[in-house]
């Protein structure tokens, strides 16, 4: 397959710097956590725990910046507690950050539409009330009802619960819910890694059509082969602290050097 | 050019600002359709697994009403308030609805913590679908008050028209508790833990189940103080209203429409002011 036919964007390629459309401004993330246990007794004899209950601050984030634009479609990639999760939802403005700050140009929307829904319901009730979450109207809810069932390839269970799905049919049905609006900012954080293989095809094709479109997308993933296939550029996150930014293949291929094989995600496309 | 430079001269917002109160009074508006549905459904999808489904929207609050009127029947003696059995139903009825909207509107973020944390939409309308969920689960044990009450002698009278301005106060009222008190757990997790024993003090101090000028005859500071019990204002209109004969001061209506008002405005700035704390932990 020839990795380079999707990621040029045509504007990118023309070599004019497309709109910014997300700026972040060294970003800090700090949590406040509830410490227990083993670690409480060790906090209390270094005198970390301020005062009774032990309170831990994790700095997640530790002056991140970089500026996208555009029709491009970003992949964010790191270790387990790196901090890809902890950006996307700082991205999106749903964790505030304790320093710096993120600009955008609308509201960028994380791919989790799966939070809304109710697993005793039927997948069609689930599809008005996932839509109705994602703000649309009753009359748009009713035009793209039939496009949802027929991209998720859910229509014979579309009537049964939710409950009664398979965890990679329910991934379907939340990725065709989430992706029916239209997003200028997008952000995907492992929604990929579910669903069988024909599935995988067809939501990558979709973030490059959503990229297409004038719209960022930005896609968390342990899977190299996605962000191969779907991203321009990514950026390498390791501690808070983004370690690398630039064309996918570069920063892919020192990822991949600095990782040792054996600790490598084993989850990989093909 | 510096960062933040940069996302001014392109036009850019800071992600995640609180808008103003207006602006975020119509986004949150046009998100009615979301509020209905998803109380309609979350209310549905609560009863779709137990086989009485629905029925269990007018057996609960009957046997409520039964054990507690039962209960408190015997302890009260000849204290009980006249017409026991209807004062009792209308009670335990009526508060219900306001308990509800406030354990589960103080749930309504701390509960819903994947939500908050993965869509962006005015958090607003959480605890106020939680109180339309309730509302809608207090439509069928009104429709019993309808078939039950001429049984125990108080047939239908215009006067009952009177609980659709009083549902609409108390609707507006508990609102804005919700809305304080689902601010209120997200500062202070550990209220979770006190709210049914809140709910059960305003249960037994509100004169669900007695009356407040017999069990107070030796007091009547107690008495005057509850002419501004919100609760008991709302319990005592709906009384007359629907027995009639109950003799309760006529600025109840104004008394209560205040607090209504008052405590939706003061909830609803309340709520707003922290919305950017929501989902933060």
């Amino acid at each position: 397959m020839d990795v380079t036919e999707h990621n040029v964007s045509p504007t990118a390629a023309a070599g004019v710097e497309p709109r910014p459309v997300v700026v972040v401004d060294d970003l800090h993330v700090k949590y406040r956590v509830f410490i227990s246990g083993k670690a409480i007794k060790r906090a209390a004899q270094q005198r970390i725990a301020a005062r009774g209950r032990g309170i831990r601050t994790v700095h997640a984030l530790r002056g991140v910046s970089f500026v996208a634009r555009e029709n491009e479609s970003i992949g964010v990639i790191g270790p387990n507690g790196s901090g890809k999760s902890t950006l996307m939802r700082a991205l999106t403005g749903l964790t505030p950050p304790a320093a710096g700050a993120v600009y955008a140009s609308t509201r960028p929307n994380l791919l989790g539409v799966g939070a809304a829904l109710i697993p005793d319901l039927s997948g069609d009730r689930n599809i008005t009330l996932g839509c109705l979450a994602l703000g649309l109207t009753r009359k748009e809810v009713e035009e793209v009802r039939d496009e949802i069932i027929d991209y998720s390839t859910l229509r014979r269970a579309i009537d049964l619960p939710m409950r009664t799905y398979s965890s990679g049919m329910q991934a379907k049905l939340k990725f065709a819910i989430a992706t029916v609006r239209e997003h200028e900012i997008l952000i995907v954080d492992e929604a990929l890694a579910v669903g069988d293989k024909a599935f995988r095809r067809r939501s990558e094709a979709r973030i490059r059509e959503i990229r297409d479109n004038a719209g960022t997308v930005f896609l968390v993933s342990h899977s190299m082969t996605s962000i191969r296939d779907t991203c321009s550029r990514t950026l390498w996150l390791q501690d808070g602290l983004l370690v690398m930014d630039g064309p996918t293949d570069e920063v892919v291929a020192a990822y991949e050097e600095s990782t040792p094989e054996e600790e490598r995600p084993r989850r990989r496309g093909r | 050019m510096s960062l933040p430079e940069l996302a001014a001269a392109s036009g850019l917002h800071r992600v995640g600002a609180r808008p103003p109160l207006r602006q975020y009074l119509v986004e949150a508006w046009r998100r009615k359709d979301f509020i209905f549905t998803m109380a309609k459904f979350r209310l549905r999808a609560g009863l779709e697994r137990s086989r009485l489904g629905v029925v269990w929207l007018v057996l609960q609050p009957a046997l409520n009403a039964l054990i507690y009127g039962l209960i408190f029947g015997i302890l009260q003696g000849d204290k009980r308030p006249p017409d026991y059995a209807a004062h009792v139903v209308i009670g335990v009825f009526l508060f219900q609805f306001f308990a509800g909207s406030f354990t589960q509107g103080a749930r309504s973020i701390t509960g819903n913590q994947a939500l908050v944390q993965s869509l962006a939409f005015p958090r607003l309308t959480l605890p106020v679908a939680e109180v339309i969920e309730q509302f809608m689960s207090l439509l069928p044990s009104l429709g019993l008050l309808v078939v039950i009450l001429p049984v125990m002698g108080h047939w239908p009278t215009w006067h009952w028209l009177l609980m659709i301005p009083l549902l609409v106060l108390f609707t507006l009222f508990n609102t804005g508790i919700a809305l304080i008190a689902a601010r209120l757990t997200v500062h202070l997790r550990d209220l979770t833990q006190l709210l049914p024993f809140i709910s059960r003090i305003l249960f037994y101090t509100s004169g669900v189940l007695f009356d407040v000028n017999r069990i107070f005859d030796q007091a009547p500071w107690a008495v005057v103080l509850y002419d501004f019990h919100p609760l008991y204002q709302v319990l005592q209109m709906a009384r007359d209203a629907m027995m009639g004969g109950h003799d309760y001061n006529h600025l109840y209506w104004l008394y209560f429409s205040i607090w209504a008002v008052v405590t939706l405005v003061f909830g609803l700035l309340f709520f707003w002011v922290a919305e950017e704390r929501y989902g933060r932990d």
